[in-house]
């Protein structure tokens, strides 16, 4: 299978952007109830540092970072905390570890927040006040910021790419953003060029988004930054997917095996951008986060800057609630995103997008059919998989065939389901395939831990044993030559 | 036909079956299956609860029965229908459902301490096959939840019956269910 060297496949969809764009961005109501999730979506969560009763106010640290791959947790509101309890949650677990906060109301703000004087901040000082403040990646992965900009400043990548594509049908959180706020996305931009200490950064923006285009335009020329500059790309899904991205505005090619800063790039979305220019503006850690709020089941479907932790149905409310019973709800997009079981669920940094989706929206999908290898899933695939051949290698249970076709290297893009004539689901079976891989993994680990405690705990009693023997045979011997001398 | 050209013939295959059956011979003693490999290779295959539901005290003993032939391939409850189906292709044989007689396969439960009935007699200490309990004499016991293995064997040392199985905490359940 010889790889691709640029991005040409993907799909022209229709943008299903208009309604929520025709409303202002707009503050979202803060919910009497917060639910802060501590993972905040990379999968793992943070350790909790408050218990029920604490007082918290806007910005008190309630999570601490664990690892690579959790961000610190802040309070996005002042208020008393219920406790630390499981709730259901947007990701792939369901259900995970959140603080529940009670509002009380005054938005007090956490005493020591001040402006950063950045420019002069050395840049690993720059990081730092990252990943205190907690910012996770806000396109829709929530890795945390500060780990990938650590990583581009350790291989000294130069390029950096800030991702305002935004190539999902109904997400257009980060096209608000753009319109309303580009000067924080360009001031944003030096702030990461600051801390990665990359030479040059490209704002990517898709061509369907005539006005986001003209505002950082607008604003980069008020920033006269020669190190910045605008790239408009033609709407192609997904284009705003990493790797591809990369490709479209650099022309590199990132490894399959290796992450972008090994060719000299990085990638980081346009609101984690803007979440950096408000750090060092208020010095606040990241508390809230844009979220389009869309969909025929939703009345006035619209864009909502909203705290983390607002629970989903308090955002649907805020656009005017249901407006007939929805059939599915979504966070993310109708590509990539998940099925929520309930509106119960809070918004955390991974939630770009909620989708109230209705008959109207949702193509019937039919009953599933077997695959006639028309291969019109390998034309399509972004990376260049052969999905077909995955499928069938998933099936047969045969790890080696598995990784061999490519299982980690699948952006779970939604695009081979699309095209499918026989409606195969395959970006749901490649993701439980991966989850169930992930699993299995995690046992093996724990069994080899535990084999290895065993032996070292039978060792441990044999040798007690033996010494127990020893000093009973000496006290004997003793007793002997007492009796006999 | 004559006998000069049947001896030979003859000749020729008996010197083959003398030298194959010395090869054969050879081969057996020489490069037969090294037993602690395939020790290894089954106990790669157990879980590693360290139960003795098996009736054997541990994984590594189970294997080394079923090396020696002694014991069979379903007797591990907590390793179920996938366990059996991995040792059956290890070592060739046909698969079959666990033997309910060792016990039924359940999911992963983890032994929870009730510290606040906790003696502090430390007799679950060496119980514990997998060293997954701290704790001290006079002081509380507490469990480390990702290193239990749910083996159950520190339930009958306790004078006080203060130690109860539980499914593990949120994070881990929830990997479960995903798998599912």
């Amino acid at each position: 299978m010889a790889p691709r060297s640029t991005f040409p496949p993907g799909l022209e969809l229709e943008a299903r952007k208009a309604a929520p764009m025709r409303q202002p961005l707009r503050a979202a109501p803060v919910p009497p109830l917060l639910v802060v999730a501590l993972d905040q979506g990379s999968g793992d969560a943070a350790q909790p540092l408050v218990t029920a009763g604490a007082r918290v106010r806007i910005g008190t640290p309630v999570g601490r970072a664990v690892g690579e791959t959790s961000v610190a947790v802040h309070s996005p509101v002042a208020g008393v905390v219920r406790g630390v309890e499981t709730r259901p949650v947007p990701g792939s677990a369901g259900e995970g570890a959140c603080v529940v906060i009670e509002n009380d109301g005054s938005d007090e703000i956490e005493p020591g927040c001040a402006s950063i004087d950045w420019p002069t901040l050395p840049p690993q000082e720059l990081l730092a006040r990252i990943r205190r403040a907690g910012i996770a990646g806000l396109g829709g992965a929530a890795f945390p910021a500060y780990a990938k900009l650590a990583a581009a400043r350790e291989r000294s990548a130069t390029h950096l790419v800030l991702n305002g594509a935004e190539c999902e049908p109904w997400i257009c959180c980060d096209d608000a953003l753009m319109r309303e706020r580009a000067a924080d996305v360009v001031l944003g931009a030096q702030v990461l060029l600051h801390a990665c200490g990359a030479a040059k950064c490209t704002i990517a923006v898709e061509d369907d988004k005539p006005e986001a285009i003209a505002a950082i335009e607008v604003a980069l020329a008020a920033a006269a930054d020669p190190r910045i500059e605008l790239a408009t790309l033609r709407a192609v899904y997904p284009t705003g997917a990493e790797r591809q991205l990369l490709a479209a505005v650099t022309g590199l090619e990132v490894p399959h095996d290796a992450l972008p800063p090994a060719v000299g790039v990085m990638c980081q979305n346009v609101g984690t951008a803007a979440a950096a220019a408000r750090l060092v503006r208020t010095g606040q850690p990241i508390t809230g986060r844009i979220v389009t709020v869309t969909g025929s089941g939703v009345r006035q479907p619209a864009n909502l800057d909203a705290r983390l932790g607002t629970p989903i149905a308090d955002l649907i409310a805020a656009c005017g609630g249901y407006d007939s019973e929805p059939l599915r709800l979504i966070a993310g997009g109708s590509m990539t995103g998940r099925a929520l079981a309930t509106d119960a669920v809070p918004l955390t940094q991974a939630v770009n997008c909620v989708v109230v989706a209705t008959a109207a929206d949702l193509v019937a999908r039919g009953r599933e059919m077997p695959c006639i290898r028309c291969g019109d899933c390998a034309t399509v695939c972004p990376p260049g998989l052969l999905p077909q051949s995955l499928l069938r290698a998933i099936t047969a249970g045969d790890d080696a065939e598995v990784a061999r076709h490519g299982l980690a290297d699948c952006i779970e893009c939604g695009c081979c389901d699309y095209v499918c004539p026989s409606r195969i689901p395959l970006t749901a079976r490649f993701r439980s395939a991966r989850e169930a891989r992930k699993v299995r993994l995690d046992e093996r680990q724990r069994a080899a831990a535990a084999r290895e405690r065993f032996l070292r705990h039978e060792q441990r009693l044999a040798a007690m044993a033996e010494a127990d023997r020893q000093a009973f045979e000496a006290a004997r011997s003793r007793a002997r030559g007492e009796r006999e001398g | 036909m004559s006998a000069t050209t049947v001896l030979p013939a003859i000749g020729v295959a008996m010197g083959l079956a003398v030298v194959l059956g010395a090869a054969l011979g050879w081969a057996a003693t020489r490069l037969r299956p090294d037993a602690g490999r395939l020790v290894e290779s089954i106990d790669a295959l157990l879980p590693q609860t360290q139960c003795g539901q098996c009736r054997y005290p541990g994984c590594r003993p189970y294997a080394e029965a079923i090396a020696r032939g002694d014991a069979d391939i379903d007797q591990c409850p907590p390793g179920g229908e996938n366990t059996v189906h991995a040792l059956a292709a290890l070592l060739g044989r046909d698969p079959k459902p666990p033997d309910p007689a060792f016990g039924a396969t359940k999911p992963r439960l983890v032994a929870v301490i009730d510290e606040t009935r906790c003696i502090g007699c430390a007799l679950c200490l060496p119980a514990c096959p997998v060293d997954a309990i701290v704790g001290a004499q006079r002081f509380m016991h507490t469990v480390i939840e990702q290193q239990c293995t749910g083996c159950e064997l520190c339930l009958p040392p306790c004078p006080v019956d203060c130690i109860e199985l539980r499914p593990p905490l949120a994070s881990d359940t929830a990997r479960g269910r995903r798998a599912a």
